[in-house]
Protein backbone atom coordinates (compact mmCIF):
# COMPACT_ATOMS: atom_id res chain seq x y z
CA UNK A 1 0.00 0.00 0.00
CA UNK A 2 1.05 3.56 -0.59
CA UNK A 3 1.20 6.03 2.26
CA UNK A 4 2.17 9.62 2.79
CA UNK A 5 3.77 10.44 6.13
CA UNK A 6 3.38 13.96 7.47
CA UNK A 7 6.18 14.58 9.93
CA UNK A 8 6.23 17.58 12.23
CA UNK A 9 9.49 18.39 13.96
CA UNK A 10 9.65 21.00 16.71
CA UNK A 11 12.40 22.18 19.03
CA UNK A 12 12.13 20.63 22.48
CA UNK A 13 10.09 22.71 24.95
CA UNK A 14 12.46 24.66 27.14
CA UNK A 15 15.09 24.92 24.43
CA UNK A 16 15.66 28.49 23.29
CA UNK A 17 13.91 28.96 19.93
CA UNK A 18 15.08 32.34 18.61
CA UNK A 19 12.98 32.08 15.44
CA UNK A 20 9.85 31.44 17.50
CA UNK A 21 10.68 34.37 19.76
CA UNK A 22 11.19 36.73 16.83
CA UNK A 23 7.86 35.70 15.29
CA UNK A 24 6.05 36.00 18.64
CA UNK A 25 7.44 39.51 18.97
CA UNK A 26 6.29 40.42 15.45
CA UNK A 27 2.80 39.06 16.12
CA UNK A 28 2.51 41.15 19.27
CA UNK A 29 3.61 44.24 17.35
CA UNK A 30 0.97 43.49 14.69
CA UNK A 31 -1.80 43.59 17.25
CA UNK A 32 -2.06 39.84 17.79
CA UNK A 33 -1.33 40.28 21.45
CA UNK A 34 -3.20 37.07 22.30
CA UNK A 35 -0.35 35.07 20.75
CA UNK A 36 1.96 33.93 23.51
CA UNK A 37 4.51 31.23 22.76
CA UNK A 38 5.53 30.57 19.15
CA UNK A 39 7.80 27.74 18.14
CA UNK A 40 9.20 27.08 14.69
CA UNK A 41 10.13 23.68 13.33
CA UNK A 42 10.01 21.71 10.13
CA UNK A 43 7.33 19.86 8.20
CA UNK A 44 8.52 16.92 6.12
CA UNK A 45 6.43 14.73 3.80
CA UNK A 46 7.62 11.26 2.90
CA UNK A 47 5.80 9.02 0.41
CA UNK A 48 6.40 5.35 1.08
CA UNK A 49 5.11 1.84 0.53
CA UNK A 50 4.35 -0.44 3.43
CA UNK A 51 2.17 -3.48 4.19
CA UNK A 52 -0.17 -1.42 6.39
CA UNK A 53 -0.39 1.83 8.33
CA UNK A 54 1.24 0.35 11.43
CA UNK A 55 4.24 -0.81 9.46
CA UNK A 56 4.45 2.58 7.73
CA UNK A 57 4.41 4.37 11.07
CA UNK A 58 7.13 2.10 12.41
CA UNK A 59 9.39 2.80 9.41
CA UNK A 60 8.81 6.56 9.53
CA UNK A 61 9.52 6.60 13.27
CA UNK A 62 12.85 4.91 12.51
CA UNK A 63 13.57 7.54 9.81
CA UNK A 64 12.97 10.27 12.37
CA UNK A 65 15.15 8.64 15.01
CA UNK A 66 17.96 7.98 12.51
CA UNK A 67 18.08 11.13 10.42
CA UNK A 68 15.13 13.49 10.35
CA UNK A 69 15.13 14.70 13.97
CA UNK A 70 17.95 15.29 16.42
CA UNK A 71 16.96 13.63 19.70
CA UNK A 72 19.07 16.15 21.65
CA UNK A 73 17.08 19.17 20.50
CA UNK A 74 13.91 18.09 18.70
CA UNK A 75 10.63 16.18 19.16
CA UNK A 76 8.64 14.77 16.27
CA UNK A 77 5.06 13.75 15.53
CA UNK A 78 3.93 11.52 12.66
CA UNK A 79 0.61 11.33 10.82
CA UNK A 80 0.10 8.63 8.22
CA UNK A 81 -2.23 9.22 5.29
CA UNK A 82 -3.34 6.30 3.09
CA UNK A 83 -2.79 7.05 -0.60
CA UNK A 84 -4.14 3.87 -2.20
CA UNK B 1 56.42 12.62 9.63
CA UNK B 2 53.03 12.84 11.30
CA UNK B 3 50.24 12.38 8.76
CA UNK B 4 46.90 14.11 9.08
CA UNK B 5 43.80 13.28 7.03
CA UNK B 6 41.59 16.29 6.26
CA UNK B 7 38.13 15.05 5.30
CA UNK B 8 36.29 16.73 2.43
CA UNK B 9 32.50 16.52 2.13
CA UNK B 10 30.43 18.10 -0.63
CA UNK B 11 30.23 21.69 0.63
CA UNK B 12 33.39 21.68 2.76
CA UNK B 13 35.29 24.94 2.19
CA UNK B 14 38.05 25.25 4.80
CA UNK B 15 40.12 22.24 3.78
CA UNK B 16 43.00 24.12 2.15
CA UNK B 17 43.64 26.46 5.08
CA UNK B 18 43.51 23.41 7.33
CA UNK B 19 46.08 21.54 5.22
CA UNK B 20 48.29 24.62 5.23
CA UNK B 21 48.03 24.95 9.02
CA UNK B 22 49.03 21.31 9.50
CA UNK B 23 52.00 21.74 7.16
CA UNK B 24 53.13 24.90 8.96
CA UNK B 25 53.03 22.89 12.18
CA UNK B 26 55.43 20.37 10.68
CA UNK B 27 52.99 17.64 9.71
CA UNK B 28 51.92 16.36 6.34
CA UNK B 29 48.27 16.58 5.38
CA UNK B 30 46.19 14.97 2.68
CA UNK B 31 42.62 15.50 1.61
CA UNK B 32 40.37 12.46 2.02
CA UNK B 33 37.06 12.36 0.16
CA UNK B 34 34.09 11.48 2.37
CA UNK B 35 33.24 8.42 0.24
CA UNK B 36 36.51 6.78 1.27
CA UNK B 37 36.27 3.98 3.80
CA UNK B 38 39.75 4.37 5.27
CA UNK B 39 41.89 7.21 6.56
CA UNK B 40 44.81 5.81 4.57
CA UNK B 41 46.94 5.18 7.65
CA UNK B 42 46.82 8.78 8.86
CA UNK B 43 47.79 9.44 12.50
CA UNK B 44 45.09 12.07 13.02
CA UNK B 45 41.95 13.26 11.28
CA UNK B 46 40.49 16.75 11.00
CA UNK B 47 36.92 17.49 9.89
CA UNK B 48 37.23 21.03 8.54
CA UNK B 49 34.70 23.84 8.29
CA UNK B 50 32.18 24.49 5.57
CA UNK B 51 28.61 23.58 4.76
CA UNK B 52 28.50 19.84 4.15
CA UNK B 53 25.38 18.96 2.16
CA UNK B 54 24.40 22.62 2.20
CA UNK B 55 23.53 22.31 5.92
CA UNK B 56 20.26 20.75 4.71
CA UNK B 57 18.03 19.33 7.45
CA UNK B 58 20.56 20.26 10.19
CA UNK B 59 24.25 21.10 10.02
CA UNK B 60 26.17 17.83 9.86
CA UNK B 61 23.02 15.68 9.87
CA UNK B 62 23.63 14.10 6.47
CA UNK B 63 27.44 14.16 6.50
CA UNK B 64 27.50 11.87 9.53
CA UNK B 65 26.23 9.04 7.30
CA UNK B 66 29.16 9.33 4.86
CA UNK B 67 31.22 6.14 4.47
CA UNK B 68 34.29 7.81 6.06
CA UNK B 69 32.43 8.11 9.39
CA UNK B 70 33.05 4.45 10.29
CA UNK B 71 36.80 4.93 9.79
CA UNK B 72 36.66 8.09 11.95
CA UNK B 73 34.75 6.16 14.64
CA UNK B 74 37.35 3.38 14.65
CA UNK B 75 40.19 5.90 14.81
CA UNK B 76 38.54 7.63 17.78
CA UNK B 77 37.84 4.32 19.52
CA UNK B 78 41.55 3.43 19.21
CA UNK B 79 42.44 6.70 20.96
CA UNK B 80 43.53 8.44 17.74
CA UNK B 81 43.07 12.21 17.51
CA UNK B 82 39.84 13.37 15.86
CA UNK B 83 39.32 17.11 15.51
CA UNK B 84 36.24 18.92 14.22
CA UNK B 85 36.31 22.61 13.39
CA UNK B 86 33.02 24.48 12.90
CA UNK B 87 31.04 22.23 10.52
CA UNK B 88 33.38 19.43 11.62
CA UNK B 89 32.26 20.01 15.24
CA UNK B 90 28.64 19.89 14.10
CA UNK B 91 29.29 16.57 12.32
CA UNK B 92 31.01 15.07 15.39
CA UNK B 93 27.99 15.99 17.55
CA UNK B 94 25.51 14.60 15.01
CA UNK B 95 27.58 11.40 14.83
CA UNK B 96 27.50 11.08 18.61
CA UNK B 97 31.29 11.29 18.90
CA UNK B 98 30.80 14.38 21.07
CA UNK B 99 27.75 15.13 23.24
CA UNK B 100 25.24 17.94 22.72
CA UNK B 101 24.16 19.72 19.55
CA UNK B 102 24.77 22.97 17.67
CA UNK B 103 21.67 25.01 16.92
CA UNK B 104 20.63 28.26 15.26
CA UNK B 105 22.43 31.29 16.72
CA UNK B 106 20.34 33.12 19.30
CA UNK B 107 20.62 36.36 17.29
CA UNK B 108 19.40 34.52 14.15
CA UNK B 109 22.35 35.90 12.21
CA UNK B 110 25.21 34.23 10.47
CA UNK B 111 28.03 35.57 12.63
CA UNK B 112 31.40 36.19 10.97
CA UNK B 113 33.78 38.10 13.21
CA UNK B 114 36.65 37.70 15.66
CA UNK B 115 35.79 36.16 19.02
CA UNK B 116 37.76 36.08 22.23
CA UNK B 117 38.24 32.56 23.42
CA UNK B 118 39.70 31.22 26.68
CA UNK B 119 41.58 27.91 26.75
CA UNK B 120 40.32 25.95 29.76
CA UNK B 121 41.84 22.56 29.25
CA UNK B 122 45.35 22.06 27.92
CA UNK B 123 45.35 18.25 28.17
CA UNK B 124 43.87 17.73 24.74
CA UNK B 125 45.41 16.91 21.37
CA UNK B 126 44.93 20.50 20.16
CA UNK B 127 45.63 22.61 23.26
CA UNK B 128 48.76 21.16 24.88
CA UNK B 129 50.90 23.94 23.35
CA UNK B 130 48.71 26.71 24.85
CA UNK B 131 49.13 28.06 28.38
CA UNK B 132 46.23 27.23 30.71
CA UNK B 133 43.81 30.16 30.72
CA UNK B 134 45.30 31.60 27.52
CA UNK B 135 43.09 34.19 25.80
CA UNK B 136 42.96 33.94 22.04
CA UNK B 137 41.28 35.96 19.35
CA UNK B 138 39.89 33.48 16.82
CA UNK B 139 37.46 34.04 13.95
CA UNK B 140 33.98 32.55 14.14
CA UNK B 141 31.84 32.12 11.02
CA UNK B 142 28.63 30.20 11.53
CA UNK B 143 24.85 30.37 11.53
CA UNK B 144 24.35 27.36 13.76
CA UNK B 145 26.98 27.66 16.44
CA UNK B 146 24.91 27.72 19.60
CA UNK B 147 26.00 24.75 21.66
CA UNK B 148 23.20 23.15 23.68
CA UNK B 149 23.06 20.08 25.90
CA UNK B 150 20.71 18.84 28.60
CA UNK B 151 21.60 19.57 32.22
CA UNK B 152 22.91 16.04 32.86
CA UNK B 153 25.26 16.23 29.87
CA UNK B 154 26.40 19.69 30.88
CA UNK B 155 27.18 18.50 34.43
CA UNK B 156 29.18 15.61 32.98
CA UNK B 157 31.11 17.99 30.71
CA UNK B 158 31.98 20.13 33.72
CA UNK B 159 32.85 17.20 36.00
CA UNK B 160 35.18 15.64 33.43
CA UNK B 161 36.76 18.96 32.43
CA UNK B 162 35.52 18.43 28.88
CA UNK B 163 34.93 22.14 28.24
CA UNK B 164 38.01 23.10 26.25
CA UNK B 165 37.18 26.62 25.01
CA UNK B 166 34.69 29.28 26.13
CA UNK B 167 33.89 32.71 24.69
CA UNK B 168 34.66 35.79 26.73
CA UNK B 169 34.24 39.49 26.06
CA UNK B 170 37.51 41.36 25.75
CA UNK B 171 37.44 44.00 28.52
CA UNK B 172 39.88 46.12 26.53
CA UNK B 173 37.94 46.00 23.28
CA UNK B 174 34.21 46.59 23.25
CA UNK B 175 34.14 46.01 19.48
CA UNK B 176 34.53 42.33 20.23
CA UNK B 177 31.61 41.22 22.40
CA UNK B 178 31.62 37.80 24.05
CA UNK B 179 29.49 34.82 23.16
CA UNK B 180 28.63 35.23 19.43
CA UNK B 181 25.94 32.54 19.26
CA UNK B 182 24.24 32.36 22.64
CA UNK B 183 26.01 29.05 23.30
CA UNK B 184 25.19 27.44 26.62
CA UNK B 185 27.69 28.56 29.31
CA UNK B 186 29.65 30.36 26.57
CA UNK B 187 30.92 27.00 25.31
CA UNK B 188 33.04 27.31 22.15
CA UNK B 189 34.64 23.87 22.18
CA UNK B 190 34.47 20.54 23.99
CA UNK B 191 36.29 17.21 24.03
CA UNK B 192 35.77 13.60 25.02
CA UNK B 193 36.95 12.66 28.55
CA UNK B 194 40.39 11.63 27.21
CA UNK B 195 40.94 14.85 25.25
CA UNK B 196 41.53 12.94 22.01
CA UNK B 197 38.29 13.94 20.25
CA UNK B 198 37.85 17.71 20.15
CA UNK B 199 35.31 19.98 18.48
CA UNK B 200 35.31 23.76 18.37
CA UNK B 201 33.27 26.40 16.54
CA UNK B 202 36.03 29.04 16.04
CA UNK B 203 38.49 28.67 13.15
CA UNK B 204 42.11 28.37 14.39
CA UNK B 205 43.26 27.45 10.87
CA UNK B 206 42.41 30.96 9.66
CA UNK B 207 44.90 32.51 12.07
CA UNK B 208 47.61 29.84 11.95
CA UNK B 209 49.89 31.47 9.39
CA UNK B 210 51.85 34.39 10.90
CA UNK B 211 52.39 35.79 7.39
CA UNK B 212 48.75 36.83 7.11
CA UNK B 213 47.38 36.66 10.66
CA UNK B 214 48.13 36.80 14.37
CA UNK B 215 49.40 33.22 14.33
CA UNK B 216 47.34 32.52 17.46
CA UNK B 217 45.84 29.44 15.87
CA UNK B 218 49.24 27.84 15.18
CA UNK B 219 49.60 26.10 18.60
CA UNK B 220 46.29 24.30 17.89
CA UNK B 221 48.06 22.45 15.08
CA UNK B 222 51.52 22.11 16.66
CA UNK B 223 49.71 20.54 19.63
CA UNK B 224 48.22 17.95 17.31
CA UNK B 225 51.63 17.11 15.85
CA UNK B 226 53.54 17.08 19.15
CA UNK B 227 50.87 14.95 20.85
CA UNK B 228 51.56 12.34 18.19
CA UNK B 229 55.34 12.70 18.19
CA UNK B 230 55.15 11.79 21.86
CA UNK B 231 53.22 8.67 20.91
CA UNK B 232 55.52 7.80 18.02
CA UNK B 233 57.68 5.10 19.66
CA UNK B 234 54.61 2.95 20.22
CA UNK B 235 53.55 3.36 16.60
CA UNK B 236 56.92 2.99 14.86
CA UNK B 237 58.63 -0.32 15.55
Amino acid sequence: MKFRAHIRILPRPGLLDPQGQAIAHALTELDFSEASTVRVGKAIEVDLEAANATAATRRVRAMCATLLANPVTEDFRIEIETRS
Amino acid sequence: MIRVAVVVYPGTNCEHETVRAVELAGGSASLVWHRATSLGGADAVILPGGFSYGDYLRSGAIARFSPITEAIRRHAADGGPVVGICNGFQILCEAGLLPGALTRNAGLRFTSRPANVIVHRTETVVTRDYAPGARLCLPVANGEGRFVADSKTLARLRDNAQIVFTYAADPADNLIPGNPSGALEDIAGICNPGGTVVGCMPHPERVADPLVSSGEGAPFFTSLITSLVGAAPARLP
